[in-house]
């Protein structure tokens, strides 16, 4: 592993909701190095969205409140004034969003809105912006880039307008890379151009990645590393290999089970028993997963759940997954082999 | 884009046409004519007389050579003569038609100029005290009648204080060409203008600041700010380009709008435009000069309606015609 | 005698163009296709978007015109049928919709909801209604009171459970589910998958499965047809499909769907980037001089390719 470029911690980014804050995201600790791809993973509402954005500060600060620290670059996001932050967006960050069809500005070319980021972060004369954007394109895998250069966003398909927003995340060679869902909205032979788009280009920047992802799929594609979130928590963080070998946390375990490419056809898929709590019912004392696995006896659980180093940089939260198993009679279920 | 304007402007003729018929059959539907409205209360006409110049004028003919007559001579610039008036309606027309038209534009601008900033403003400060001032003068504009709160400003500007004249366009005493009177055309439009322009705001600040809500929580807004745009720029390169894009489109709607709503105003402020003789043309059952404004108005209505839709094409490059 | 065969389908759309907005050109959305259900079977359409496998499955419930072709229900051409004449077939075809969000009126609760189907087509008196619309709500897991609820009081899964409710007050022999998992989270989708597999046992139910994603067609079908373009690039088992596949858009289809062992990833790379090899060498003898698919020819008794 590299040099840290990120690291978070304890971070909490609350919203809120009539009057009263409610967190999403609750005490989160995580450390993103150089050339390493770090998935979050998690149902919506967990709180991954709301994490990525609360990185670079991208809440509306009317609504949200922010603790915690987003160590970055030898000074804490979080403290930073908007002006000096916005020295940081675009700069050394880069995002990149769900939704190609929404995420450019309708009435601006391609070309301008790749070269805006280097309007503010880097002193170019306009040709060597021009010859700089071309070049990005091309590094993204749009092969006649002087016409794209000059486009609107409605005139390119769904695929390439992605590749246009990554080519924006990429324009000042950021060292941090956010990418929230970037292939959730795309046809799946899409999807699969962009994964393997971005791992070449990661191959190449080597900054760290930031890949918020409800797809299993994606992770075990393009991840180095895994973080499970849940109820605004993170509950298991390990290396790819381990967490699809030997997932330990009952959550991770009941999400690799419910996905119908992981299982045998026809066979019984695994729900998961109850709902995801809103932000405001939820209950922050204790195991957040217990309610949903109701089996398990509470004992089980500890009393404030902490993150336990199981193994060298395998974490899990809570001490139920100790013991745990799905009870007899759900059938289908793959019972991982717990070490 | 050529062939878009040509194509546009060849769907405003059978539009034109059914205006006209529409426009006739109704003048032609209502109670009397122009024979009974010139002798209105000449105790002297008698009922063969005005038979007699009823058959003169061609009055008695079927309706569709009477309206062959009519638009045939309309598309060559002659609308017949006002009865009222004694004068070609053209004439007449042509002394009013500036009035109407500066009246129009002026109040236009006007509107845009406090419009504009105050549904800016409103939109990017939601929730704060500007805002809500904001809204609170919109709703009572859109619920203040026009004829109420004309004649409020009249009271108040002109009879209490005294400030602006009470009626007409120019002080007539004023040689035409000069510094006076410009000056004195500008202080006759004045009240008219701001009456019209203080109520006619509420659209487009109502539009503006809930474009400006909604496109505030767009993702490219998003990713702007992920760029480190400052908030500033991200406001004028971003969020006020795509919210103002549909109110340059209304323009030609506005436009329209405003012709017709001159109405009111020119007759309380006694200005002589078209609105004002339209109304006088009605009492008088005048239905040469009516047939005939009515025309104008709703030409300039479709005319608008395209000019929105050009200026749509032209602004939009989703839209944008090859 | 199967259930449901489909001849020959196309729906067109003119394109107009030119000064005068004539039809200078037909959008094909479905361009030919023919297959076939037999009952009690899961078919799954299977393909991007765009490539015509929801106009397919509207077509034959009759939200799109066919424009050609026939579309034969136990028998009877829908494709011919007037609109008046088709209400005896919307009956016993039931269409689940994607959205659970949209799909149901949020001014409705979930009685008159699951109810609109039966005052449609039975008459029954408020008890015996009452009472269905009862036993339904409870079949798919949800408690009886809650029929006075409304949409919005419920959570994605159980909206789509309760669009499955309605689509089954009828006792449909075909249903056609658009994307009916698509806009849910996984766990949630395991549970209305498990659901849909639980109800077609139980009330002898065929299936057309529309879906984009790969792995939820190799769970749930029996038989899969892969379109593109408007056209069926191959049709077979799963087995055929997933694991034997022949034509080069159906290899990329299935070398797209993520690899969920870490270990394989970069095999799964390099197996992509070889199937663009291909594309680029091998085109021509896939797609004729329109870019447009061959038509199907088997290759064993269950599997049918497009190839010359």
């Amino acid at each position: 592993m590299g040099n840290p470029v990120l690291e978070i911690e304890e971070l909490r980014t609350s919203f809120s909701i009539k009057g009263d804050y409610h967190a999403a995201v609750d005490g989160v600790s995580l450390t993103v190095h150089e050339n390493e791809v770090v998935a979050i993973v998690g149902e919506s509402g967990c709180g991954k969205s709301a994490l990525a954005l609360s990185i670079i500060g991208l809440h509306d600060l009317k609504t949200t409140k922010l603790e915690g620290q987003v160590n970055f670059k030898g000074q804490n996001l979080l403290s930073l004034p908007i002006s000096k932050l916005n020295k940081v967006r675009g700069r050394d960050t880069g995002m990149i969003f769900q939704d190609p069809m929404t995420a450019l500005n309708p009435l601006a070319t391609i070309g301008r809105q790749i070269e805006e980021p280097m309007d503010y972060h880097l002193k170019l004369s306009s040709a060597a912006k021009k010859k700089r954007t071309l070049d990005l394109l091309r590094r993204v895998g749009i092969k006649n880039e002087q016409r794209v250069y000059g486009q609107y966003p409605h005139e390119l398909s769904g695929g390439m307008r992605q590749r246009a927003v990554i080519a924006i995340a990429l324009a000042c060679d950021p060292v941090l890379l956010i990418a929230d869902e970037p292939t959730t909205a795309l046809d799946v032979t899409i999807q699969a151009q962009i994964i393997d788009l971005m791992k070449e280009l990661q191959n190449q920047i080597k900054s760290g990645i930031i890949l918020i992802t409800h797809d299993l799929g994606v992770v075990a594609e393009m991840a180095d590393r895994v973080a499970v979130m849940y109820a605004g928590e993170l509950v298991e963080i390990a290396e790819v290999r381990e967490l699809f070998v030997n997932p330990l946390h009952p959550y991770t375990r009941s999400l690799l089970n419910s996905i119908p490419s992981n299982m045998e056809a026809k066979a019984k898929l695994h729900v998961i028993e109850g709902i995801v709590p809103s932000i405001q019912n939820l209950d922050r004392i204790g195991c957040r997963f217990a309610p949903r696995v109701a089996w398990v006896p509470e004992e089980d659980h500890e009393t404030n759940p902490q993150m336990h180093e199981v193994k060298p940089n395998h974490f899990v939260r809570c001490t139920c997954y100790k013991n745990f198993h799905f009870p007899e009679g759900r059938v289908g279920e793959k019972d991982y082999v717990t070490s | 884009m050529l062939k878009f304007i040509l194509r546009r402007t060849l769907i405003m003729i059978p539009q034109l046409f059914l205006l006209s018929l529409i426009v006739f059959v109704l003048a032609k539907a209502m109670p009397g004519d122009a024979i009974t409205g010139a002798f209105a209360g000449d105790p002297n006409a008698t009922e063969e007389r005005k038979e007699e110049l009823r058959e003169k004028f061609g009055l008695n003919d079927p309706w569709y050579e009477q309206y062959g007559r009519w638009i045939g001579n309309a598309v060559q610039g002659d609308f017949g003569s006002s009865y009222m008036y004694k004068q070609p309606v053209t004439t007449l027309l042509a002394g009013k038609v500036g009035n109407t038209v500066l009246l129009a534009l002026f109040t236009l601008i006007i509107t845009y100029i406090i419009a504009i900033p105050l549904g800016i403003v409103a939109g990017r400060w939601t929730d704060t005290w500007a805002d809500k001032l904001i809204v609170t003068y919109n709703y009572f504009s859109f619920a203040t009648p026009l004829f109420v709160f004309s004649l409020l400003m009249l009271f108040l500007f002109s009879f209490i204080l005294g400030w602006f004249p009470i009626g007409g366009s120019v002080d007539i005493k004023i040689e035409e060409g000069t510094w006076d009177y410009i000056v004195s055309k500008m202080e006759h439009l004045f009240l008219p203008v701001m009456s019209g322009a203080l109520l006619a705001t509420f659209g487009t600040i109502q539009y503006l600041r809930n474009d400006i809500i909604d496109t505030k929580l767009k993702d490219f807004v998003k990713t702007a700010r992920a760029k480190g745009v400052p908030e500033r720029k991200v406001y004028t390169k971003h969020i006020l380009r795509n919210s103002l894009l549909p109110i340059a489109a209304f323009l030609g709607y506005e436009i329209a709008g405003l012709i017709g709503g001159s109405i009111f105003i020119e007759s309380i402020f006694s200005y002589p435009g078209l609105g004002q003789l339209f109304l006088t043309s009605i009492g008088a059952r005048d239905f040469t000069v009516v047939t005939a404004l009515v025309m104008i108005l709703g030409t300039a209505t479709i005319i608008g309606t395209m000019l929105s839709d050009i200026i749509l094409s032209i602004v939009d490059p989703r839209i944008r015609v090859e | 005698m199967s259930l449901l065969k489909v001849n020959d389908l196309k729906v067109h759309y003119p394109i107009r163009g030119g000064f005068f907005r004539n039809v200078v050109n037909h959008v094909k959305a479905v361009d030919g296709i023919s297959f076939e259900l037999q009952p009690g079977e899961t078919y799954g359409l299977v393909g991007e978007s765009g490539c015509g496998k929801t106009t397919t499955g509207r077509a034959i419930i009759g939200l799109n015109k066919a424009t050609g072709g026939e579309i034969l229900f136990e028998g009877t051409d829908l494709a011919k049928q007037k609109r008046s004449d088709r209400r005896t077939y919307v009956k016993d075809i039931q269409m689940i919709f994607q959205d659970p969000y949209s799909s149901l009126n949020v001014r409705k609760n979930i009685l008159n909801t699951i109810a609109e189907p039966l005052r449609n087509f039975e008459r029954m008196s408020p008890g015996e209604e009452l009472k269905r619309v009862q036993a339904l709500v409870e079949r798919v897991g949800l408690s009886p009171e809650s029929i006075y609820k409304y949409p919005h009081q419920f959570s994605g899964g159980q909206r789509q459970r309760i669009g499955i409710a309605r689509a089954l007050t009828l006792n449909p022999k075909l249903i056609i589910a658009d994307e009916p998992v698509s806009a849910l989270d996984v766990s949630v989708q395991a549970q209305v998958l498990n659901f849909m597999q639980e109800i077609q046992k139980e009330f002898n139910l065929t299936y057309l499965f529309i879906s984009h994603d790969l792995g939820i067609i190799k769970h749930m079908c029996d038989r899969i047809g892969i379109m593109y373009h408007g056209r069926f690039v191959e049709e077979g088992t799963a087995d055929d499909v997933y694991n034997n596949p022949q034509h080069l858009y159906t290899k990329r289809l299935i070398a797209a769907i993520p690899e969920m062992d870490p270990e394989k990833r970069f095999e799964k790379t390099h197996l992509r980037q070889s199937i663009n090899e291909e594309y680029r060498t091998d085109y021509d003898s896939y797609f004729d001089k329109d870019g447009r698919m061959f038509d199907l020819k088997s290759i064993s008794t269950t599997h049918s390719v497009a190839l010359q």
